[in-house]
């Protein structure tokens, strides 16, 4: 830093301290001691984080990846609110009743309601932060249409939703000085061993390797979902279900696993690039899907709804297209939106026009995509209390797609950047409560010990086994065997692979430095992936029928017998299962409820 | 060096990239290694360093997020071109394929940069402050939101940062082109209601930058980052600071001084 230079106050530019270096098998940690923590700073996590500051508890966020971004940077089409813009017809009831029947009534009720209600002012509210929605020609936010929601609905930011959605509460959480800390990958979460509270966790400093001791009051996650557990998904690298895993093995209960949103379409070419996302908007704004012969073929499935069908329903039909011979030469179908002309295109799908352009050499104003579906979405996750989000373990809250009971056993487009923000403000709100009525709970120091322990064990490995091919092979045995079709056989040929990769994972081997060595990382986070796919499937298995995501070929049918929430919990060490019936609305929001067949 | 290359390749078949290899800042000497990867079609930069990550080196460290060119992790020098890895094609470079960390921060590992100081300036911006008779729900239009949105399509993968020559040799005290396209989306937004100009001066150093216009050159979301931002950043200072005629009307009327309101 020239001195003679510095009018100004940032000086930040200037070469900086040495970050110390940490050796391979040190096992000292920092602590850090906060109300509320909150591990993952996607939207929810980050609007739990305003929402827990505002409140005046001690609040600090940790994320894996850097700040901003998180896979809420991904969403595209836009945010579902019931907000009345283009169609007036529209209400919170509406939008309660098209989540429920398009949840093929698995969702919690009273989750939905607090949902479609909120949704509308977390929207307003998200513009008084900064975000700059698209306007109707009368200056009011404008609204699309998207797939099975009865009006038009998606708030959008072209088809930049989830970027302009992150980057302002961003902005917003930087502005309060919300201490945040990023690239840090907590790896198991502490009870207070006297009252079971959730007290703590062990992180990892991604930078130099440092292990991290938190300790909090309540503790948020909102980690997102696990996509990365299957070979062809529109997730990041994190989404490896992380908060998920932890969740589990410190007893919380997990609900709806086998629900895994199929997106309709993804890419297939060229390769590198084969599942990520098509944005649903591609259909909203009118695009056309077609099969090899030329036909429509959304007439055969949905002719009412036609391309805008429930995304369950549209990723079916393009699979039975492809198994019947009707696939694109790529293998997928075709999407064409060019009778929409470039103008329209260039303005209201830039991202996608951008994407065809630069990866597979594609002009969309002229030709048509190839899609095929892609993995997106879990729908099932950590079991929360509607009112608070709190898990089934005291003073743990998990909020967006790390919880369940909203999607049931679909997701609308659009449903999830309005969750992150209604059950991340409720979460914040009701963990800052919480922490100011109690102690700092106590962390047992021998189970702190016992974690660093497994942590660094991938250092002292006698094995050899690479933290890079075992997710690529639990990534293609699930989508193997765990697809969107699915049968016994299949399923359990999946269950005894993965019982295969957690034995070669007993071998996983770290190599290098602390310093940001992924096969460190990453070799934990196989751990997690393993015990999520053994999840998924089991309860894949466990759920005879079909329903919405979850279709088997050897129960087709849906069955009212099934109207139920599989629940997956640790006991004794054990992976068991239980369900539970899914409770019916109260009198006056069932006769809400319109089925649409 | 550490080679994992055969001796004559067919560069139809495969790709020979050198990365820059070293951990912290200072302390280990940085080398290049060399690896040889097989060429697939439509191939980026990200997937052969992938590539090279699971088959031939389990120690490379790179940042990545979501490779769709949608999140800003993966940026590097390639070639001695700022880019991203995501959104780079194999095939649109001929020959060897140089692969270096973004040089104007501090190097964690291998292609990892600390990028953290930026949170620094981030929370020096004035943040949005809407104009006091904006009310709860918002009326504005599409033409104003067209105003604006270039400059929030920013991923902060921080290319632009990097090719600064001004942040490059750490000479002053300026912002840094991400951060006045950040300033300029709050003094663009329809809504806002203050003044950023003093603040700009001043703290944010912006007269350092002598429009050498690197930065737009290289956005991988086209943010034409000076002519669009900078400059008119540049101007509202020289209005509201250096405008003779101005400096003696606001004078009079003993009205709103610089960093208020707009």
């Amino acid at each position: 830093m020239n001195g003679s230079m510095a009018s100004g106050v940032l000086d930040l530019w200037a070469p900086q301290q040495e970050k110390e270096s940490v050796e391979v098998n040190d096992r000292s940690y920092d602590e850090r001691v906060c109300d509320v923590l909150i591990i993952g700073a996607g939207g929810a996590g980050l609007r739990a984080a305003i929402e827990s500051h505002d409140r005046g508890a001690k609040t600090l966020v940790v994320c894996k990846s850097l700040l901003g971004k998180a896979h809420t940077v991904m969403a595209e089409g836009g945010i579902a609110a019931a907000l009345g813009n283009v169609d007036p017809k529209d209400s919170w009831e509406v939008h309660f009743s098209d989540t429920i029947v398009e949840g093929q009534h698995l969702s919690n009720w009273r989750i939905v309601e607090i949902f479609a209600k909120e949704a509308i002012e977390r929207v307003y509210e998200l513009e008084r932060y900064g975000a700059v929605f698209d306007r109707t020609p009368a200056g009011k936010i404008s609204q699309r249409p998207f797939g099975a929601h009865t009006y038009r609905r998606l708030c959008n930011i072209g088809d930049r939703t989830g970027l302009e959605l992150i980057r302002t509460l961003q902005d917003q959480v930087v502005a309060r000085g919300v201490p945040f800390m990023d690239e840090v990958m907590t790896t198991c979460l502490f009870r207070d061993p006297k009252t079971g509270r959730a007290a703590g966790a062990l992180g990892i400093d991604i930078k130099t390797g440092k292990l991290l001791l938190f300790r909090a009051r309540a503790i948020i996650i909102a980690t997102g979902g696990s996509g990365r557990v299957y070979q062809v998904t529109s997730n990041s690298y994190e989404s490896t279900g992380d908060g998920i895993g932890m969740a589990y093995r410190a007893g919380a209960e997990l609900m709806d696993m086998e629900m895994i949103q199929f997106h309709p379409t993804g890419m297939i070419y060229p390769p590198g690039v084969r599942g990520m996302l098509v944005t649903e908007a591609v259909r909203g704004e009118g695009g056309i899907l077609t099969n090899s012969e030329g036909e429509r073929f959304m007439s055969k499935y949905d002719p009412k709804r036609m391309e805008l069908s429930a995304r369950d329903v549209v990723a079916r039909s393009i699979y039975t297209e492809k198994r019947a011979g009707r696939g694109s030469k790529g293998g997928g179908v075709y999407l064409d939106i060019s009778h929409k002309g470039a103008d329209h295109i260039k303005k209201k799908l830039p991202s996608m026009y951008d994407q065809f352009l630069a990866f597979a050499d594609i002009d969309i104003t002229k030709d048509k995509m190839e899609v095929a579906p892609t993995v997106h979405y879990q729908m099932g996750g950590i079991r929360v209390d509607p009112e608070t989000a709190e898990s089934s373990v005291k003073g743990l809250y998990a909020a967006g797609e790390v919880a369940s009971g909203l999607h049931g056993a679909n997701r609308l487009g659009g449903n999830s950047l309005s969750d992150i923000l209604v059950f991340g403000k409720r979460a914040g709100d009701a963990a800052a409560k919480s922490a100011t009525a109690v102690d700092l709970p106590s962390v047992d120091s021998k189970e702190v010990e016992k974690e660093i322990s497994r942590v660094l064990s991938p250092f002292s490995s006698t094995g050899s086994a690479n933290p890079f091919h075992i997710k690529e092979e639990i990534a293609s045995n699930m989508w193997a065997h765990v697809g969107i079709v699915r049968n016994a056989v299949d399923l359990e040929a999946g269950l005894v692979e993965i019982e295969r990769l957690r034995k070669d994972a007993k071998g996983l081997k770290a190599v290098g430095p602390r310093a940001y060595n992924q096969s460190w990382t990453d070799s934990l986070q196989v751990l997690d992936m393993l015990l999520i796919c053994e999840a998924m499937i089991r309860s894949a298995l466990e759920r005879k029928e079909s329903r919405g995501a979850h279709t088997r070929s050897d129960f087709p049918a849906k069955d009212p017998k099934w109207l139920v929430n599989i629940i997956t919990v640790q006991e004794d060490g054990k992976m068991v299962r239980r369900t539970v019936p899914v409770s019916t609305p109260p009198q006056e929001l069932q006769r809400l409820i319109k089925e649409d067949d | 060096m550490e080679t994992h290359a055969s001796a004559q390749p067919d560069q139809r078949k495969t790709i020979r990239l050198r990365i820059l290899r070293g951990t912290g800042e200072r302390t280990s000497s940085p080398h290049y290694d060399t690896f040889e990867v097989p060429r697939e079609e439509g191939m980026v930069v990200l997937n052969a360093v992938h590539y090279i990550q699971s088959h031939l080196d389990p120690s490379l460290s790179i940042r990545w997020n979501c490779k769709a060119g949608r999140c800003g992790s993966c940026s590097a020098e390639i070639n001695g071109r700022p880019q991203l890895m995501c959104k780079t094609r194999v095939d649109s470079i001929e020959g060897e394929i140089t692969i270096e960390p973004m040089q104007a921060f501090p190097r964690l590992k291998d292609l990892v940069t600390d990028v953290t100081a930026n949170w620094k300036v981030a929370a020096t911006i004035p943040p949005f402050t809407p104009k006091a008779n904006a009310g709860d729900i918002y009326t504005f239009y599409q033409a104003d939101v067209d105003r604006s949105r270039e400059f929030r399509r920013c991923i902060e993968c921080f290319l632009c940062m990097d090719v600064c020559h001004v942040i490059r040799e750490h000479e002053a005290d300026y912002m840094g082109p991400r951060w006045v396209v950040k300033a300029a989306s709050l003094d663009m937004h329809p809504m806002d209601g203050l003044n950023r100009s003093k603040f700009m001066k001043d703290a944010g150093g912006l007269g350092y930058c002598n429009i050498t216009k690197c930065c737009q050159e290289i956005c991988p979301e086209h943010i034409v980052i000076t002519d669009d931002a900078i400059i008119p950043e540049k101007e509202r200072v020289v209005d509201r600071h250096y405008d003779p005629i101005l400096w003696v009307y606001r004078r009079l009327k003993g009205g709103a001084t610089a960093g208020e309101t707009k």
